[in-house]
């Protein structure tokens, strides 16, 4: 993907005005109950700062609290896989399903999943997947990517689903009951629940000490997934890991309140192994497999590390006035908003996503709300650099759009902004004749747009404070 | 967000007027400075200063913010307060400044001077506690705060308090205040479409308060909304709060 893309992907959207209804409607909503979540600030900044020490912790310790969790897994009897790429992600799914001739799979609300391009792996060698999540099943049936991480169909109306299930459901009426097209879906997923091979899940916390995989939903697909099929296979990335289990109810209240504004979610899904002799349900093989996928890199970095505690609770996207107005389908790789400019950069590649950390007016509403603390605006910066550096560096595709053109300017301005005597002809140069600059040249042309140009004044701050005696030292 | 300690009885401030300042809205920091003058403080404007560093900082450029950050900290070494007309440059240098420097040899004489730098407002209302006298005409005004003055220097209830002090002056809150106007400084022209849509939907939350005025303390936002209401032939003007106080209370000069 160009790097150019997400402004013309951005332009796009803007000029949706159903798009931009959907979203700002819908995030007008998620903020408003958030804050009433969270209106004891108190409470919210000592919850807040318990959040982040504990996912700061669990990734101060990340690869041994990851052998513990392999260890306890296997205990437990789930079998633990490690994949570093995401062809090795599909190609661990492939060879599981393969030795259960396993061909039709239920799979719930998975961003790692959307992350390896699953479904489209597995639908090339005709395996049939079917989102299980009512959001992910409405854009499955549009072919189209998750908007947001929590909400993937937010950008659609009722309308526009109600279309889309009479289109795409066979023997559907027309219907903008909500209910009645929740009662759709469900006819459809209930049969191919009973039907399925194999279930897929997501994992919100993994436990270290009791080898748990902690999965948080509302509408009880997850618990389907994860109990109908003889075979249940989860895959997370390796940043999910937390030592102990009384560290789970902090993470998951964050989680919770910050996303959807819930104290809690209707089902908790606390997995720690596959059906044990006597018992009458849950899945008899369970496998978890790990993906990598550019973490490590991301790890080995003291700052762009604390990217790794993001618990996907979406928070930063709700309240991103940019979000808000292109939606999630603008941005490129499959994390949008704020986690998505400081995540998508370093997983993809400087080279490929390189202008993403730019797409932000660096305003903080996303650090304000971080549950776990993540300086989202200070990472951006820091990528930034990692762009145009002039040698390669930690993250991958560092120094890609190093301009020599763009390096001298600052060089220059930093020379005229720090010799006083270059700073006073420049600022009277500007405030002299700043009013000849051509309003066709770079810059100028683009803040035009919307806005008349800047007028200098005549006279500069410095020059009024000697008119007015005001001491220099 | 933390906070400085007043300092209780300070008879000189340094001022900070900034390189937007300077170049677009010199009668801003003017009026700034003479609030500070007005409540018995001397007050000193280094004639070295040019500009906190943000625009190199925020485009990556670390090196050159650095040297234009030292260069400016040099000039202001004295044990005295730092007052900006501006959340955001004074966010750069409470904020960033010891970030920007730490590990190197200048990291303690930046945090020091970081620890003295105050947003004009906060200065005003938390140390100098300053009352004014409404002299102007009724008027309808609306407030626009900085996302760097609320996030970065934890600004808050200072600027409207002072507002609310002007007896003839009727504040209307702005509809999703705490929403970015989209400046962003390089954003507004690196993104212009995602940009030039956020400052139409401030521009538009401003004419729907029916305010004639739309006051902020920071010049970054009043260039860029000023630049669109201007564009849009909208009945609304910017102005900077320590040139809306000053007029107010002291008449025009």
């Amino acid at each position: 993907m160009a790097a150019a893309e997400f402004r013309d992907a951005a332009t796009r959207a803007l000029a949706d005005p159903q798009l931009r209804a959907n979203f700002r409607r819908a995030m007008d909503g998620l903020m408003t109950k958030r804050a009433a979540m969270f209106a004891d600030r108190d409470e919210w900044t000592a919850l807040r700062s318990l959040g982040a020490a504990v996912r700061a912790r669990s990734l101060l310790q990340l690869p041994e609290l990851l052998e513990r969790l392999e260890a306890k897994l296997t205990e437990n009897g789930v079998h633990v896989h490690w994949a570093e790429t995401v062809d090795q992600g599909n190609a661990i799914f492939k060879q599981i399903l393969s030795r259960h001739d396993a061909t039709r799979l239920v799979k719930g609300k998975s961003m790692v999943s959307e992350e390896i391009g699953l479904n489209h792996a597995l639908e090339a060698d005709g395996i049939e997947v079917i989102e299980a999540d009512l959001g992910e099943y409405i854009i499955q049936l549009d072919h189209e990517k998750p908007s947001h991480i929590i909400m993937p169909a937010i950008h659609k109306n009722k309308q526009q689903i109600a279309r889309l299930f009479s289109q795409k459901i066979k023997d559907a009426a027309y219907t903008e009951d909500v209910d009645r097209l929740t009662g759709l879906a469900r006819q459809v997923l209930r049969r191919k629940f009973a039907e399925a091979d194999a279930g897929v899940s997501g994992v919100n916390v993994a436990v270290a000490e009791t080898g748990t995989l902690v999965l948080v939903e509302n509408e009880g697909n997850g618990r389907m997934c994860t109990t109908i099929p003889k075979l249940h296979i989860a895959v997370m990335g390796l940043e999910k890991v937390v030592e102990r289990l009384e560290e789970v109810p902090p993470v998951l209240s964050l989680l919770t309140r910050s996303a959807t504004a819930q104290p809690i979610t209707t089902y908790v899904n606390m997995i720690t192994g596959p059906r044990r002799p006597g018992e009458k349900d849950g899945p008899e093989e369970v496998h978890l497999v790990i993906l990598d996928n550019g973490r490590s890199r991301v790890f080995a970095d003291p700052q762009l590390r604390n990217t790794l505690r993001c618990i996907r609770c979406g928070a930063c996207m709700n309240h991103c006035p940019v979000y808000t107005r292109v939606g999630g389908h603008a941005y490129p790789g499959v994390y949008p908003g704020p986690i998505g400019k400081i995540l998508t950069p370093q997983i993809l590649g400087m080279d490929v996503a390189g202008d993403l950390p730019h797409a932000s007016s660096l305003c903080n509403a996303c650090v304000e709300v971080c549950p776990v603390e993540i300086p989202i605006a200070s990472l951006l910066v820091r990528l930034r650099g990692e762009a145009i550096r002039p040698e390669p560096g930690a993250v991958k595709g560092a120094g890609s759009h190093a301009d020599p053109t763009e390096a001298w300017t600052w060089r220059g301005w930093a020379l005229a902004y720090r010799v006083p005597a270059l700073y006073r002809l420049t600022t009277f140069l500007l405030t002299r004749f700043g009013w000849a600059l051509p309003g066709r040249m770079p810059l100028l042309k683009e803040w035009t747009s919307v806005r008349s140009r800047p007028r200098f004044a005549s006279q500069t701050l410095h020059e009024l404070a000697r008119r007015e005696k005001v001491s220099n030292q | 967000m933390d906070h400085s300690p007043n300092p209780s009885h300070p008879e000189k401030v340094y001022f900070f007027g900034t390189c937007v300042v300077d170049l677009f809205f010199p009668a801003a920091g003017l009026a700034g400075i003479k609030l500070l003058q007005a409540a018995g403080l001397e007050v000193i404007f280094p004639q070295g200063q040019s500009c906190c560093g943000q625009p190199a900082y925020n485009s990556g450029f670390l090196d050159e913010a650095r040297a234009v950050a030292w260069s400016q900290i040099k000039l202001f070494s004295k044990d005295y307060p730092v007052i900006l007309p501006s959340g955001s440059c004074a966010g750069m240098m409470k904020k960033h400044y010891p970030s920007l420097f730490r590990g190197r040899p200048e990291q303690a004489e930046a945090e020091d001077f970081a620890a003295r730098v105050y947003e004009l407002t906060q200065f005003l209302v938390d140390v100098l506690d300053m009352k004014f006298d409404d002299l102007g005409e009724p008027t309808k005004v609306t407030w626009h705060p900085s996302c760097h003055s609320m996030r970065e220097m934890g600004v808050g209830d200072q600027p409207k308090s002072l507002l609310r002090q002007l007896s003839k002056v009727e504040l209307v809150e702005l509809p999703r205040e705490r929403e970015c106007c989209g400046f962003g400084g390089t954003f507004s022209v690196r993104q212009p479409e995602v940009s030039a849509a956020m400052v139409t939907d401030k521009i538009d939350a401003i004419a729907e308060t029916g305010a004639e005025m739309v006051v902020s303390g920071d010049c970054g936002c009043l260039l860029n909304i000023g630049g669109a209401l201007e564009k849009a032939e909208s009945r609304a003007h910017p102005k900077h709060i320590a040139e809306f106080l000053w007029e107010r209370t002291h008449g025009r000069r």
